[in-house]
C-alpha cells in the first residue's frame, strides 16, 4: 500500500480544523472495525477520524509504506511499472485508490477576480482567523459551503454565499438521523447499473448537513437566519463585477421539490418494510425563503468583500497515470471499479459500485466486489 | 408506464444525447437571423438558415417578423417591440421544455397555458435615470397545467424546464454578445 504522505494523509493535511464528519458515529464501520466510544449518534472531529483510520491500518496489518509518492504509473509488458519517490515497483495488478478530491474545482474566472481580494478555497482554508475582517463571498453550497458560511458569520463577517444546484436534507427526520433513513431504507445501497443518469449522481454536490451535538439542521433557510445573504449561482467577473445567475429562485425549487420526494420515499419505505423501529411522525420542511431581490451583481474593488472562499469541488490528480484509461473531463474510465486496462483496479470514487461508495462504512462492500475481480484476474492470468 | 401522446420525439432527444456526448463538434449550432431597417423604429426581420450537426440547414419556410413600439412611444405599431420578443422566447422555451419533460417521464398533459410578464422602467431606455437598467428589472411566468399527476409532480416539471431551457438561460446568465459595424 503505498501513502504520499502518512495514513489519513487527508484528514491530517486537508481539510478545515473545525471539520466534523456528516455521518454518525455509529456509521463509522470498517471491515472488522467499528466506533467503540460512547456516543453513537455524535459526530466524529478531524482528530477522531484520523485516530479511527489509524488504528484500522495497525488493527488490519495493511502493509502501508508511507512517504511513497507515486510519480507514474505505466504498463509494462504484461504487467505494471509504479515509479515512486521510494523507489520503482512491478506488480501485476494495481488498485488506485486515490480518491476524487486531490486537488479544489475553481471555476475560470478566479482568475478575473480583482488582486485586492483574498481567495481560498476549502481544501485550504483553516480557519476564520486567517482571513482578513470584512464580508466574505463563499461561492458553492454544497455541504463544505454552508459550513464554512455558517463558521464565518459566526465570526463577525458580512457573509454572502452564492448559490447554484444543491442537495437539501434536514439533520433528523421524524426523530432520527437523515443518514440513518438514507442507510435503512436502502437508497444508499442503489447499484450504479441501476441509476438512471449515473454521471448525474457521480457528480452530485454533498448534502448540505453539518456534524454538531445539537444535531442542527443547516439549510439555506438555517443561514438566512444567520444573517447570511443569498444570491445565485457566480456566473462571471465583468470589468471587477461579480455577476450572479437570475434562476436562484428555480434552484431552491429544485432542491425543495427533491427533499420532498426523498421523504416520500422514506415514508413509503417504512410503511411497506414492517420496520417496528420507534420513528416520530411525517415531518415537511418550509419551503427554502427566496430573498425579496437577490443581488444580481457585486462590485468585487469596492471593498464589500474583503475575500473568497471557493466551495466548488474538488477534481481527481492523474498526472502520474500513463495509463489512456482518464476521459476528456480528467474523470477515470471504470466500470463499478474494474478500469479498462487488465489488473487495474479503482476503489474511493463517487458511487463506484453504490451510492454508499465514498462512505466509510461503503468501502467494505466495494472493496470485497474489486478484490474478487481481482483475484480471479491474477488466478486466470497465469 | 402508460403510453402519453404529448407529441415529443423523446426517443430522438435521447439517442441525440448519447451520439452527441461523444462528437461535440456535432453539437456546435449557430442560430441566425437578418433585419432589416424599414422606416422609423420598425424592422422586419427574416430567419430561415441555421448551423449544425456539422453543416448547412434550412427551415423548411424563411420565417418573417416585424417589430416596432407602439404609439405611446410615438411609433406606429408595426409590429411587436424588441422587448416582447424575449417573453415569446421565454415562453415557448419553457412551454416546449415542460412537454418534453412530460413526455420523458410519461405525464400526460391535456393544456398548458402561460402568462408571462416583464417589469420594465422605461427610464432606462430613455436615458432619464442612469440608475435604471435598460432591460427587465424581473420577469415572472405564471402556466396553468392540466394534467394527469401530482401538484408535485407539474411542480417540478416546470422546474426541470427551466433547468435546461436555453432562453432561462440566456435571460437569467451573462451572455457574451459583440457588436460590430462590417468593413
Amino acid at each position: 500500500m503505498l501513502e504520499r504522505g502518512e495514513v489519513a494523509n487527508s484528514w491530517r493535511r486537508e481539510r478545515w480544523d473545525s471539520l466534523r464528519l456528516l455521518t454518525p458515529n455509529w456509521q463509522s464501520r470498517l471491515p472488522g472495525y467499528e466506533y467503540q466510544g460512547s456516543d453513537p449518534d455524535g459526530y466524529m472531529s478531524l482528530t477522531d477520524v484520523t485516530e479511527f483510520i489509524d488504528g484500522f491500518a495497525a488493527a488490519s496489518g495493511a502493509p502501508v509504506r508511507t512517504g511513497a509518492n507515486v510519480t507514474s504509473l505505466r504498463r509494462a509488458g504484461d504487467a505494471y511499472r509504479v515509479t515512486t519517490s521510494l523507489g520503482e515497483i512491478r506488480s501485476r495488478a494495481v488498485v488506485i485508490a486515490t480518491g476524487a478530491c486531490n486537488q479544489p474545482a475553481v471555476p475560470r474566472f478566479a482568475a478575473e477576480v480583482p488582486a485586492s481580494v483574498d481567495q481560498v478555497t476549502a481544501w485550504d482554508y483553516r480557519d476564520p482567523g486567517k482571513l482578513p475582517d470584512g464580508g466574505v463571498l463563499v461561492v458553492g453550497a454544497s455541504a463544505s459551503g454552508v459550513q464554512l458560511a455558517a463558521e464565518l458569520a459566526k465570526s463577525g463577517r458580512p457573509v454572502t454565499l452564492a448559490v447554484g444546484e444543491h442537495v437539501r436534507m434536514p439533520r433528523t427526520y421524524r426523530g432520527r438521523d437523515i443518514l440513518w433513513w438514507m442507510d435503512f431504507s436502502g437508497v444508499w445501497d442503489q447499484r450504479h447499473d441501476e441509476i438512471d443518469d449515473l454521471d448525474r449522481a457521480r457528480r452530485l454536490p454533498s448534502p448540505q448537513l453539518v456534524g454538531t451535538p445539537e444535531r442542527a439542521t443547516l439549510d439555506l433557510n438555517a443561514l438566512t437566519a444567520m444573517g447570511v445573504e443569498l444570491v445565485g449561482r457566480w456566473a462571471a467577473v465583468r470589468d471587477g463585477r461579480a455577476l450572479f445567475s437570475g434562476g436562484l429562485r428555480n434552484v431552491f425549487a429544485l432542491a425543495d421539490l427533491k427533499l420532498e420526494r426523498l421523504l416520500d420515499g422514506f415514508d413509503e419505505w417504512h410503511q411497506t418494510s414492517g420496520c417496528d423501529l420507534e420513528v416520530g411522525p411525517p415531518e415537511r420542511f418550509a419551503p427554502t425563503r427566496v430573498p425579496q431581490a437577490a443581488r444580481l451583481q457585486l462590485d468585487l474593488r469596492g471593498g464589500e468583500i474583503r475575500s473568497v472562499v471557493w466551495a466548488t469541488g474538488y477534481r481527481p490528480d492523474y498526472q502520474w497515470l500513463d495509463v489512456p484509461v482518464v476521459d476528456a473531463k480528467g474523470q477515470l474510465q471504470h466500470e463499478g471499479g474494474v478500469v479498462a486496462s487488465p489488473g487495474l483496479y479503482a476503489l474511493g470514487l463517487p458511487v463506484l459500485r453504490r451510492r454508499k461508495s465514498t462512505f466509510i462504512y461503503g468501502i467494505e462492500d466495494d472493496a470485497r466486489a474489486v478484490t474478487d475481480h481481482l483475484a480471479g484476474y491474477l488466478t486466470a492470468d497465469r | 408506464m402508460t403510453t402519453v401522446t404529448n407529441g415529443v420525439n423523446v426517443q430522438a432527444l435521447l439517442d441525440a444525447r448519447e451520439v452527441l456526448k461523444g462528437a461535440p463538434e456535432a453539437a456546435q449550432f449557430t442560430w441566425r437571423a437578418s433585419a432589416t431597417w424599414r422606416s422609423g423604429v420598425h424592422s422586419s426581420i427574416k430567419v430561415q438558415s441555421f448551423f449544425g450537426l456539422g453543416e448547412e440547414q434550412n427551415h423548411n419556410d424563411e420565417w418573417s417578423f416585424e417589430a416596432d413600439h407602439p404609439e405611446v412611444f410615438g411609433a406606429q405599431d408595426g409590429g411587436i417591440t424588441p422587448i416582447e420578443y424575449l417573453l415569446v422566447g421565454l415562453a415557448s422555451c419553457l412551454t416546449a421544455g415542460v412537454a418534453s419533460v412530460a413526455e420523458n417521464r410519461g405525464i400526460q398533459l391535456r393544456s398548458v397555458e402561460s402568462t408571462v410578464e416583464g417589469a420594465h422602467d422605461i427610464r432606462g431606455i430613455l436615458g432619464a435615470d442612469s440608475d435604471v437598467r435598460n432591460g427587465y428589472n424581473d420577469i415572472k411566468v405564471t402556466f396553468k397545467i392540466d394534467a394527469d399527476a401530482s401538484r408535485q409532480e407539474i411542480e417540478a416539471l416546470v422546474a426541470q424546464s427551466q433547468k435546461r431551457s436555453a432562453v432561462f438561460d440566456a435571460l437569467t446568465n451573462p451572455t457574451d454578445v459583440t457588436v460590430e459595424v462590417a468593413e
